[in-house]
């Protein structure tokens, strides 16, 4: 059976250097997989996805309404946003960290109270962390996307595979040490 | 050797194998990334051309002198480059001649989302269509092949879906073709009228029914028989979501080749099947021709013709399943759009712009200045196209006269956008005594796709360095006067002042050029890295005025006004605009404003 991930957040997040790593990973594992991006508009600070699903055979990475096997929000508003898409009893992996769009800035529209909570109430499976401090713990605040790295993999049992090995594939050798501290943490939260 | 690769990257994976020795583009998504990854071949050469005219027209000289080229351009490109594409259909090619077009059902990043498999029988051009990453690498050498055997020109048609997922491709070897003997041949390549004649006559007569029998023969549309209640006739990335919806409980009429649509196949596939699905997006354009053949199929009747077509949506339509449940939350999220980014040199002269609603209208153009049309900006009338931003406003403003409305017109767009088409607009604008304002953004990059090269960076696709047009020089030579040229620094609030104050003034065609590099190239960043703004809390009245420039990176938190110091670049537009000097610039060591 096939798995369905959707990982949803903010233009800058690294949403699609997470989705390659998985991507990859994956498929050195002998996994079937495609995954999907949308760009474009979405850098400029805008809402952006990826949708990945592997398996013997994937034919289309497109995740609709109550398909996600696993939804991924870095950003706890951007969980509401994509709720729509995760499977009932399927799991949401949830970044507690707050990024204020536009128009919430421009006081045209309110910042919502009790997310995390509204979300565990109505949601079966929620994993809930706060990646930023956890990165910072490891040493530096942009690495909160190797930390849901981390969680993700976690909660699907990947961990048998080499991410260590990715990350340096995919990122700066300067940035190894913390990136790899920080997937490291992501492990440790569940 | 396998690699995980999007649809772009197996397609320049496929010019590299297939012997492409010229590859043009111009950038736009979901294409860019096409040429992007052709540029790190260096058996290819490869140029971002000035637009998408232009870049058809080097890829078609360099199939004429012998070598095999290709242009790929997103689905608007091909409206640009549609005069030479019609013609060339006449001529044929001598190297092999592929266009890629990719569209975008669904409009992620587009303005609109036509189909352009319709300029296929409009201009009766082989038509290709891949549905995932293996097939655009295995296609487009298929593609080349076509084009050199039939004599054509063929549009390889993908679609966002196509160009941006992974998927997994099996890779191969380059093969070098080499480069054709080329032999002068007006009858064949100029299209005076009498040539022209000649040439639609043979390609109507030979050409065209060649085509035809191939496509009823080719194994590029292929009959996959399941299950004989249900039978799917569809292409591209609706082929995937049809497989995966409906897996082994349907047969299958894959057309990868559509144009000339295969009538025989349809005739074949209809014995076998009960019922016929065309699954396409947008357009109905195999459906029409299917259903014109005296073949009953369902179409558009129950698929819808806007946006994609999801596996859900033909779950439900196919098998009449209903849509999954899932969970309802009471807490609705606040809209996310996409925004001008801190520290962009956009903001300032849109903000300065902002404060003139009542006395002007903006013509607006592609690029990342049309989100100074959204909140709390709103600068832009009117987004249409590449080049419409002086254009559109030429008329604009000679309206505004006739009804005396007593408003100016500024046009806007930005440095890569001047040299795809607001040249042209500039010189009307100028021959025609227009009293438009022709702001030019200039950032020194096509920054809304991603950062490629354009004629006023300095540097070519590879990165060399390349001759910088300037700007300024051009406006010169078209006549603009001296003193209705402004060239200034947009992070200077006073110079954007200024620079709208003498154009309200000014009678005759007038340009602000803006100059100041987009904050998000790397230099840029490194160089302004220990630059940021800071809030005093005495001074501050939280007044708000500094949200009005809408900066992602001011916020309010606990009734504080706070400026994030990771996005902020210490542009020190908000510094400029609070009226309490309650904003101040924080110079850390190695942090340098200009």
């Amino acid at each position: 059976m096939n798995k369905s991930l959707l990982l949803a957040g903010v233009g800058g997040q690294g949403i699609i250097l997470v989705s390659k790593i998985l991507s990859e990973g994956l498929m050195e594992e002998g996994f079937d997989v495609k995954m999907s991006e949308i760009h474009g508009m979405s850098q400029r600070g805008g809402s952006v996805t990826t949708q990945i699903k592997f398996g013997q055979k994937v034919y289309s990475p497109i995740i609709n309404t109550g398909e996600a096997d696993v939804l991924v929000a870095f950003e706890k508003i951007e969980a509401l946003r994509y709720i729509e898409n995760l499977k009932i009893s399927g799991t949401l992996i949830v970044n507690e960290e707050e990024i204020f769009p536009l128009p919430v800035l421009a006081g045209l529209e309110e910042y919502p109270d009790g997310v995390i909570e509204e979300l565990k109430n109505k949601v079966d499976h929620v994993i809930s962390i706060d990646a930023r401090k956890a990165a910072l713990d490891a040493g530096e605040a942009k690495s909160s996307n190797i930390v849901m790295l981390g969680v993700t993999v976690k909660a699907l049992g990947l961990e048998n595979i080499d991410w260590e090995e990715k990350i340096k594939k995919y990122l700066p050798p300067k940035t190894h040490e913390k990136n790899i501290l920080a997937f490291r943490k992501g492990l440790e939260t569940l | 050797m396998k690699k995980l690769m999007t649809g772009n990257e197996a397609i320049a994976r496929g010019a590299y194998e297939a012997g492409v020795l010229v590859a043009s583009a111009y950038p736009g998504t979901p294409s860019t990334e096409i040429l992007e990854n052709v540029s790190m071949y260096d058996e290819i050469y490869s140029e971002w051309s000035t637009n998408e005219k232009v870049a058809l027209e080097v890829a078609f000289g360099a199939s004429v002198s012998g070598a095999r080229a290709m242009a790929s351009m997103k689905h608007v490109g091909l409206n640009v480059a549609a005069d030479p594409f019609f013609t060339i259909a006449y001529e044929g090619v001598n190297g092999g001649l592929v266009v890629i077009t990719a569209d975008e059902p669904g409009m992620h990043s587009s303005q609109n989302e036509q189909d352009n498999r319709l300029y296929a029988p409009h201009a009766k051009v082989a038509l290709i269509e891949p549905s995932d990453s293996q097939e655009c690498k295995d296609y487009l050498k298929r593609a080349f092949e076509i084009s050199e055997q039939f004599d054509t020109a063929v549009l390889f048609r993908v679609t966002t879906r196509v160009c941006h997922t992974k998927g997994i491709v099996e890779l191969g070897e380059r093969e070098e073709v080499g480069i054709r003997e080329y032999i002068k041949n007006p009858k064949k390549y100029v299209m005076v009228p009498a040539n022209a004649k000649e040439k639609h006559i043979e390609m109507e007569r030979d050409r065209l029914p060649k085509l035809h029998e191939f496509s009823n023969t080719t194994d590029l549309n292929r009959i996959e028989l399941n299950d004989s209640k249900i039978g799917v006739v569809t292409s591209g990335a609706c082929y995937m979501n049809a497989k995966e919806a409906l897996g082994d409980k349907a047969s299958y009429l894959k057309i990868g080749f559509s144009y000339p649509l295969p009538d025989e196949k349809f005739k074949e596939f209809a014995k076998h099947v009960e019922k016929i699905y065309v699954i396409e997006e947008n357009e109905p354009y195999m459906e029409n021709y299917i259903k014109a053949l005296g073949i009953d199929c369902i179409g558009k009747e129950e698929f819808p013709l806007c946006g994609e077509i999801t596996p859900q949506i033909i779950r439900r339509i196919v098998l009449g399943e209903s849509t999954p449940s899932t969970y309802k939350l009471d807490i609705l999220p606040p809209n996310r759009p996409p925004a001008l980014c801190a520290g962009c040199p956009h903001r300032g002269i849109f903000y300065e712009m902002s404060k003139y609603k009542n006395k002007i209208n903006v013509t607006s153009d592609i690029g990342c200045y049309s989100l100074g049309a959204s909140a709390p900006l709103y600068v832009g009338d009117t987004v249409i196209c590449m080049g419409a931003g002086f254009s559109s406003g030429i008329g604009f403003d000679r309206v505004n006269k006739m009804a005396e409305r007593g408003k100016k017109v500024f046009g806007v767009l930005g440095d890569s956008t001047f040299f795809h088409s607001g040249m042209t607009g500039l010189v009307d604008a100028v021959y025609n005594k227009s009293d438009l304002v022709m702001v030019i953004l200039d950032n020194r990059i096509t920054a809304m796709t991603g950062h490629q090269e354009n004629p006023g960076t300095g540097r070519n696709i590879k990165g060399e360095e390349a001759p910088m047009i300037d700007i300024v020089s051009i406006v010169k030579a078209c006549g603009v006067k001296e003193e209705n040229i402004k060239v200034i620094n947009p992070y200077i609030m006073s110079q954007n002042k200024e620079a709208i104050k003498a154009a309200l003034e000014a009678e005759g065609p007038f340009v602000i050029i803006t100059k100041q590099p987009c904050a998000l190239i790397k230099e840029v960043q490194k160089k302004r890295a220990n630059l940021y703004s800071e809030v005093d809390d005495e001074k501050c009245t939280k007044c708000k005025t500094c949200f009005r420039i809408g900066c992602p990176a001011i916020s309010m938190v606990d009734n504080k006004v706070i400026i994030d110091k990771v996005q902020c670049n210490g542009c020190t537009v908000c510094v400029q605009t609070c009226p309490y000097k309650a904003i101040k610039v924080h110079q850390e060591r190695g942090g340098k404003n200009e």
